[in-house]
């Protein structure tokens, strides 16, 4: 099977899929994408959290062949060629990473929040952030995170 | 089938250009990496012409093997190779302290999930088939699942030598006292999944030499090495282990899992293999936390003195010792908690079944103690009468005071502190009584469960302690490597050790202490693997400990090194200094005289120069505890910490809300203040797993839920705000009065969050995670 899809605003086509492949597995080991994790592969983590066509979704869940022609956009595609992105540079200062394993996935999740609420409550970042897993933090470094890129976007204007 | 693309950015060298030394909260060096997606996780490695493996699991708890037929599985297209135990070309039996564990099954299998056979083939899906094609014939035997018919003598013995993998006895003081008043109770811990985000996985690489190249995730590489030698029947220095990122660990990562398979695939294929648990593998892939029967006696004066405890805990091991017997000393070491009593008795035992192995998790043995001990003590401010807090106080630990192994605790235990700081902390108000309160702060949250009738509100206290560091006698100690050359013009400063960094955070503590110590900016922290001497096992709470402290020892080594040139080459030119045997001091990357005059620039002096220094750091040594008493002196530090758990219940439901954690420690010195309140929170969050959410369910010894569907972990709607206080009571035997951090912050965690459930319900509540039906059937 072949796939045209565009990944962080570029045209992609890849051939040889596998139709049961998922498109978290197409990114990771036939795009070289691996920023997207693999923590459970059943929807239940987060942690492969992307955006087709400006919408949040588990990348696991997702066959390949559902983004023909679709935009995706990764957690590789958020930093600019010299700054992070604001919500990157805040977990990084809130101290929010430790093994990192579910912060691509965190990161994803926040920009959609903040995209849609630029200025979210403690219960509504909670809500948007249940359905990420992470096993490190205890989540008070995460809820800092969120709310220290809110203020900074804030007071930039960008969001 | 074949992979395209890319190969995924290996991880080279770390470096933060500017930054900050000790004390301070050091920015992650590879904090970058991680929040772009750029980190390479071991789950994320690339070869050219790689191969996938899978695993080839037993459904039986136990069984027979009576025949495996791999020849459906070879016939399949793309498939490589497909091994069983009869190809393990060295040891087919392997173990961090007994050597027991299967390699690959034969004869008989011990637990549900157990290795078979593994399969290489170009495409994950192809192994995944293939690895489900092989025909086993199995015949089926009876589960050993109940941990005390285990040890009873009248089961059937699941390794030669009985199913008692370890009993542990501690006699401590006068064993006739009697008390005043005397409280029982029976415990119970169901067993706790470490869950780590980032599955078990790696790449193995033939070599030229007949070695193997591996990069995976693990807690104690040159452990992995040792044994995957004598596995693989190679040298030691033939298999070459580098750390890949790693997702977490919490003692998951102790053993061997897929370490061997992917190196005999690769062996036998000659082709690099990579090899990704699923979650639903990696629940069977790794051990756990050993559930645990505890059974208590407290003798008490009227005033609430202790005056005995007697304890017999049964842990169950499962199918293969892991790490089993140094959880059971442990259980047994910590079973009276931080309170000094004069008699002890104590039997730990830890079980072989048929149920999956249990091994090391975060608190290893001191979590399951102390939700029974401090159950006890709650039971007994009960029954005298006496406010819980004061009956800790009254007993609390202090400097001095001995351990029930008769070891004296030589630094700082604020155990009455800790108690006095969370009991002033102020409280949160009640939800329902807060200005527009959202449904989703009751208990069942968004799925609208009450709207606060029948929500009860509780608070509950609990103390922790558990030892840092390796006990009874082991050598622990860890090597780092140190250098010190001009780059561009500027002191550059190389650390490298093998220990690895699981999240935790070591690797920026070691960038801080080479700072701190040679005064420099720039340092670059090399990645961990085999090339230098063992670090010893990312757990123990002991990296930042006997690390920090092999670190810390290279540094001054490469210091002194330094400065003893400076003399040799400078030092005419400052007769006097010579004349009084002063020396010259390294200040902020330059050399100065002893009156902080300036000698001459590190660049200037050192010129093309490298400085190296590869040192070693041990601990305190500790001694065995005698089989007979228990008595010894087993450990060298000891690491305290206490909770207040505020919950919200509601007894309609049986559903708890976790309203606000508090938190103190004494961490001896915070050396990276954030990283330190980031495993506090993190620690507090999985002992809130363990107090109402987390067990894997084994049920006649099949495991029911392995998946995060089943398995449920604190989601950020179960963890609430931690309010933490951090002591800093600096140990005068450790590197710059540290204390190990990681592990304490578990311990109390899940024994506050249930005291507080009983005091809003008044049930007994005696077994962990406690689940609604304990609440709504008893109500
Ligand atoms: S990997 Fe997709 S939700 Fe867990
Ligand atoms: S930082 Fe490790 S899972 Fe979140």
């Amino acid at each position: 099977m072949r796939l045209t899809c565009t990944v962080n605003g570029k045209t992609e086509v890849i051939d040889d899929i596998w139709p049961g492949e998922s498109l978290l597995y197409v990114l990771r080991e036939r795009m070289g994408l691996p920023g997207a994790k693999n923590a459970c592969e059943q929807g239940e983590c987060g942690s492969c959290s992307v955006h087709i066509d400006g919408v949040l979704v588990c990348a696991c869940l997702v066959a390949a062949g559902q983004v023909e022609g679709a935009q995706i956009q990764t957690v590789e595609g958020l930093a600019g060629a010299t700054e992070l992105h604001p919500v990157q540079q805040a977990y990084l200062d809130a101290g929010a990473v430790q093994c990192g394993f579910c912060t691509p996935g965190l990161i994803v999740a926040t920009v959609d929040l903040l995209d849609k609420n630029s200025d979210p409550t403690d219960n509504e970042i909670r809500e948007a952030l249940a359905g990420n897993l992470c096993r490190c933090t205890g989540y008070a470094k995460i809820l800092d995170a969120v709310r220290l890129a809110a203020a900074r976007l804030e007071k930039t204007g960008k969001a | 089938m074949s992979n395209s693309t890319l190969p995924t950015k290996q991880r080279d060298h770390i470096s933060t250009p500017v930054s900050a030394g000790l004390g301070e909260s050091v920015a992650r060096p590879d904090g970058t990496l991680k929040v772009t997606g750029d980190f390479a996780f071991s789950s994320d490695l690339w070869a050219e012409g790689m191969l996938w493996a899978s695993t080839l699991r037993s459904p039986h708890p136990h069984a027979r093997i009576k025949s495996i037929n791999i020849a459906p599985a070879l016939k399949i297209n793309g498939v490589s190779a497909v091994l069983t135990h009869d190809d393990v070309p060295g040891a087919k039996l392997y173990g961090l302290e007994i050597i027991d564990q299967p390699v690959l099954a034969f004869d008989t299998i011990r637990f549900h999930g157990e290795a078979i056979a593994i399969v290489a083939a170009d495409h994950p899906e192809t192994a995944k088939r293939a690895a489900q094609a092989i025909i086993v014939e199995y015949e089926i035997l009876e589960p050993v699942i109940d941990p005390d018919f285990a040890i009873s003598g009248k089961a059937p013995v699941i390794h030669t030598g009985g199913n008692i993998t370890r009993h542990v006895p501690i006699l401590f003081g006068p064993q006739d006292l009697t008390a005043d008043v005397v409280v029982k109770g029976e415990y119970e811990v169901g067993m706790q999944d470490q869950a780590p985000l980032g599955p078990e996985s790696g790449l193995a690489i033939p070599a030229e030499d007949g070695g193997i190249d591996l990069y995976l995730s693990t807690q104690w590489l040159h452990v992995d090495r040792g044994q995957l030698a004598t596995v693989l029947g190679l040298p030691p220095e033939k298999v070459r282990l580098t750390l890949a990122g790693v997702g977490g660990a919490f003692g998951a990562r102790e053993d061997l899992s897929m370490q061997a398979h992917v190196s005999l695939l690769a062996m036998r294929t000659g082709k690099p293999v990579k090899i990704v648990y699923s979650r639903e593998e990696s629940f069977f892939g790794h051990v756990h936390r050993h559930p645990g029967k505890l059974r208590y006696e407290h003798g008490v004066t009227k005033e609430g003195k202790l005056v005995y405890v007697k304890a017999t805990i049964v842990l169950d091991g499962g199918a293969y010792a892991s790490s089993s017997p140094a959880v059971c000393a442990n259980a047994a070491c910590f079973a009276v908690g931080p309170y000094e009593v004069e008699s002890a008795t104590i039997n730990s035992y830890v079980a072989y079944t048929n149920n999956p192995p249990c091994g090391a998790m975060r608190g290893f043995g001191a979590v399951q103690t102390a939700f029974a001990y401090e159950s006890q003590m709650d039971k007994i401010a009960e029954v005298l009468g006496m406010d819980p807090i004061d009956l800790r106080l009254k007993n609390a630990m202090s400097r001095n005071s001995l351990m029930p192994t008769g070891q004296p605790i030589d630094s700082a235990a604020p155990v009455a502190e800790i108690l006095e700081k969370l009991r002033a902390m102020p409280l949160p108000p009640l939800t329902s009584t807060t200005e527009g309160f959202d449904i989703i702060e009751l208990p069942g949250g968004a799925s609208n469960a009450t709207h606060g009738e029948g929500v009860r509100r509780g608070i509950g206290y609990a103390l922790g302690v558990k030892n840092v560091g390796f006990s009874e006698g082991f050598d622990d100690y860890s090597t780092a490597k140190v250098s010190l050359q001009i780059i561009n013009g500027e002191p550059v400063v190389e650390v490298h050790t093998a220990a690895a960094e699981v999240g935790q955070g070591l690797v920026t503590l070691k960038g801080q202490i080479a700072r701190t110590e040679l005064g420099v900016q720039r340092v670059v922290v090399h990645v961990s693997d085999t090339q230098v001497g063992s670090a010893g096992s990312t757990s123990a709470s002991r990296q930042s400990y006997v690390t920090g402290g092999a670190v810390m020892t290279a540094c001054k080594a490469v210091r002194d090194e330094i400065l003893l040139f400076a003399m040799e080459k400078l030092g005419h030119l400052h007769p006097h200094l010579l004349h009084f045997r002063a020396t010259y001091l390294l200040v902020d990357g330059e050399i100065r005289d002893g009156n902080g005059t300036l000698v001459s620039s590190l660049a200037d002096l050192v010129q093309d120069r490298i400085f190296e220094c590869t040192r070693e750091y041990r601990h305190r040594p500790t001694t065995p505890i005698d089989p007979i008493t228990g008595q010894g002196l087993p450990h060298t530090q000891f690491a305290f910490a206490g909770h207040r758990a505020v919950v919200d219940v509601d007894i309609e439901t049986g559903l708890v809300k976790v309203i606000e954690m508090a938190t103190v420690q004494d961490v001896g010195k915070a050396l990276n203040p954030q990283a330190i309140e980031g495993q506090i929170e993190g620690g507090t969050a999985q002992g809130l797993g363990l107090a109402i959410l987390e067990e894997i369910q084994v049920v006649n010894g099949k495991v029911k839920n392995p998946s995060f569907t089943d398995y449920l972990i604190p989601t950020v709607l179960d963890m609430p705000p931690v309010r933490s206080i951090i002591l800093e009571y600096a140990d005068e035997h450790a590197p710059y009065g540290l204390r190990g951090v990681g592990e304490a912050p578990t311990i109390s965690s899940t024994p506050a969050i249930v005291s507080a459930i009983r005091a809003a319900t008044g049930l007994a509540l005696t077994r962990v995670p406690v689940r609604p039906e304990h609440i709504t059937s008893t109500m």
